[in-house]
């Protein structure tokens, strides 16, 4: 997994609320067994027409399409458990998802690819809304170490992140790896298991 | 343990492996359900570091997703599909993993055939590359829903890395109506809650409404907590449970029966438990529901009108109102009963057991579908099938003008054939209402078997209760 550690671009905005992960990616791009490339099927509905040409996509305007931080409304990433969700924002080149709340699947996938989901107060996400908004006038600085946003006009905000997670995501650890550490205590619980719960 | 504990506290100390100072534990996974949709990936991670599975003898896999629902003996014939499931056949046999392949009668939904074969048990943790894996939570076993990078992490070390969940109760206090179902009961506490109330809870569902519930209709509860936001939903155990169990095919047998029975009956909330959140609801509040938006949440009795933009509580709500109404073609203060529909979806993980069933076949009996209508019935596997077949339900289907296909997710999501055509209306017992969700532009609402029987014969929106 790529480490995370600080970012500086302009922010997208995509004040929606309740996007869910169909919206994010449809169905029938859910038929890869890759992880990459998925990029042509992000919010592809909101992106193309009926015959799949292009209409007007804040991801597919100049000012934002090397956009690395999305700003987006609440319950973001509701609905399936797809991963492809944030593959595909990945292959687009996102690292930072800012919302006032985030779905719990989708919000845990994100921490296994290198993103960064911050959830603010809608006050918060609505100034950075705004923010964003300003297009390439307007640079937005995330910093995971001291969990800081610096906006445009010198604004602070700090963000809360669970601190086991942060650390996987500074180092780029794998948690495979890190599980395969504590292989002892897995072998001890499966042995107590087979004794107290024989039917298992 | 002195502090009276909930079913959640219970099952979650019990599968404990590891904990870190700042609470952050190892969790044990008793069962893994793999489908193919959300495991090439890992599967191909496991073979990129030359990792093994830890317990094949513990995860079951099966394609649903991507499979046809008709003419099965030619094959996938979509190449993207039937890569996916060959894929799957091909991870199985090389890592090991049990496979009910597409023409195995044991075939259908993941969360149809783990509580079918007895995979599903009280007590356990039980986890699947999909959100509804929540609907196992019906046995009092902990089940949720994770990505493809924790599928990989549960075959490798048939842990994961977790944190508590908060706990949330919700009782249904008094007796059902009648002519409403479990499918209005979770629609109505969606409609509560929220899409977003459940979100970091697990949600314990109680009370009297809830225990008088079949195993069937436990499950649809549980399936749709993933739509309250929850990651998994949980029913205490008890004897309807535990009759359902009893002589599944993976089941404990006779000298373990007692001794995990016993077990069992240790798992209920003890009484003074303490919940962070408490809901109640009165079961007499409860109408036949039905969605009209493209959020779960989205949710009215049948004699309601479709709501307007002004009534969202902000202006985030109004516009996605706004947005939802233009996207269903339809009009605030509409007659919920005047919508047309095109198209009937009967099945899904929600609602495609053989009680589901038995209750379209109820309706249907002895009437016929309406001319403007194309309605398929989609069984939740090949042996609720086999069952519905052997209780003559199929002859009732096809007399009546029911489409009876295979198994399969189908039209749920519409990633094999099945699927809506831009502008279509459908009314299906599935359980999500997303924009596009049975394909683009397809115009969804959601409901009970027995409410999408009756708009299959109506041709409309229309409440079941006057056809009983
Ligand atoms: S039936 Fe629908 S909700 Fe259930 S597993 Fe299949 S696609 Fe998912």
């Amino acid at each position: 997994m790529e480490k995370f550690t600080s970012l500086t671009s302009v922010a997208a905005p995509l004040p929606l609320v309740n996007i869910d992960t169909d919206m994010i990616i449809p169905k029938q791009f859910l038929k890869t067994v890759k992880r990459t490339g998925l990029k042509a099927g992000l919010f592809y509905e909101l992106r193309t027409d009926e015959q799949g040409n292009p209409k007007d996509f804040v991801l597919d305007e100049p000012a934002y399409k090397d956009a690395k931080i999305l700003v987006t409304g609440d319950n973001f990433g509701c609905g399936s458990s797809r991963e492809h969700a944030p593959w595909a924002l990945l292959d687009q080149g996102i690292r930072c998802v800012i919302a006032p709340s985030f779905a719990d699947i989708f919000y845990n996938n994100c921490f296994k690819n290198g993103i960064l989901p911050i959830a603010l107060p809608q006050e918060q996400v609505d100034m950075l809304m705004d923010d964003a908004r300003r297009g390439s006038n307007a640079v937005v600085s995330v910093d995971l170490e001291s969990q800081e946003i610096k906006g445009p006009d010198g604004g602070t905000i700090t963000f809360e992140v669970d601190a086991h997670r942060k650390h996987c995501l500074l180092n780029g650890l794998d948690d495979i790896g890190l599980t395969f550490e504590k292989a002892e205590h897995i072998d001890q619980f499966e042995a107590k298991r087979k004794a107290t719960q024989p039917w298992l | 343990m002195s502090n009276p504990r909930t079913l959640f506290d219970k099952i979650w100390d019990n599968h404990v492996v590891h904990r870190q100072d700042d609470g952050t534990c190892l969790l044990y996974i008793d069962r893994h359900l793999v489908h193919e949709v959300t495991s090439p990936q890992a599967f191909e991670g496991l073979r990129m570091t030359g990792r093994k599975v830890r317990r094949p003898e513990n995860t079951l896999a099966v394609p649903d997703h991507n499979v046809p629902t008709s003419g099965r003996a030619q094959g996938i014939a979509d190449e993207e599909s039937r890569i996916q499931v060959e894929t799957l056949s091909r991870n199985c046999e090389e890592f090991g993993v049990q496979l009910f392949g597409m023409n195995d009668i044991r075939q259908g939904v993941v969360h149809i055939i783990g509580p079918e074969q007895g995979f599903t048990l009280p007590g356990m943790t039980i986890v699947c590359g999909d959100s509804h894996t929540a609907t196992h939570g019906a046995f009092g076993s902990l089940a949720f829903g994770i990505g493809t990078s924790e599928v990989e992490h549960v075959l490798a070390t048939q842990t994961l890395i977790q944190k508590p969940a908060k706990n949330m109760r919700i009782t249904v206090e008094g007796d059902l109506l009648p002519g409403v179902t479990a499918k209005d009961m979770i629609l109505h506490i969606i409609g509560v809650i929220g899409t977003a109330g459940g979100t970091g809870y697990v949600i314990e569902y109680a009370g009297e409404a809830m225990r008088k519930l079949s195993m069937e209709g436990r499950m649809t509860i549980c399936n749709m907590s993933i739509e309250a936001g929850a990651r998994a939903g949980l029913i205490a155990p008890d004897e309807t449970t535990f009759e359902y169990i009893k002589g599944r095919p993976l089941a404990p047998k006779a000298g373990n029966w007692e001794q995990a029975v016993a077990y069992w009956k240790t798992l209920p909330s003890d009484a003074g438990a303490k919940y962070d959140k408490e809901i109640i609801v009165k079961a007499a509040d409860i109408e036949p529901q039905v969605t009209w938006g493209t959020s779960p949440e989205d949710v009215v009795g049948i004699s309601a009108f479709v709501p307007a933009p002004s009534d969202g509580r902000d202006a985030n709500k109004k516009s996605a109102i706004e947005r939802s109404l233009d996207y269903m073609g339809l009009k605030a203060g509409q007659r919920v009963q005047d919508i047309t529909i095109d198209k009937v979806f009967i099945g899904s993980c929600t609602n495609g057991r053989i009680e589901d069933l038995r209750e379209v076949a109820r309706i249907a009996k002895g009437r016929k579908v309406a001319e403007s209508v194309y309605a398929m019935i989609v069984p939740g596997s090949g042996l609720v099938k086999l069952q519905a077949e052997e209780e003559g339900l199929d002859e009732i289907f096809t007399a009546a003008g029911f489409d009876w296909r295979e198994p399969g997710c189908s039209m749920c999501l519409a990633m094999n054939a099945d699927r809506l055509s831009p502008g279509e209306r459908c009314a299906s017992t599935s359980n999500r209402n997303f924009e596009g969700r049975q394909g683009r532009g397809g115009r969804t609402h959601l409901l009970s078997p027995a409410m999408a029987a009756a708009a299959a014969i109506a041709g409309h929106l229309v409440d079941v209760r006057d056809y009983e």
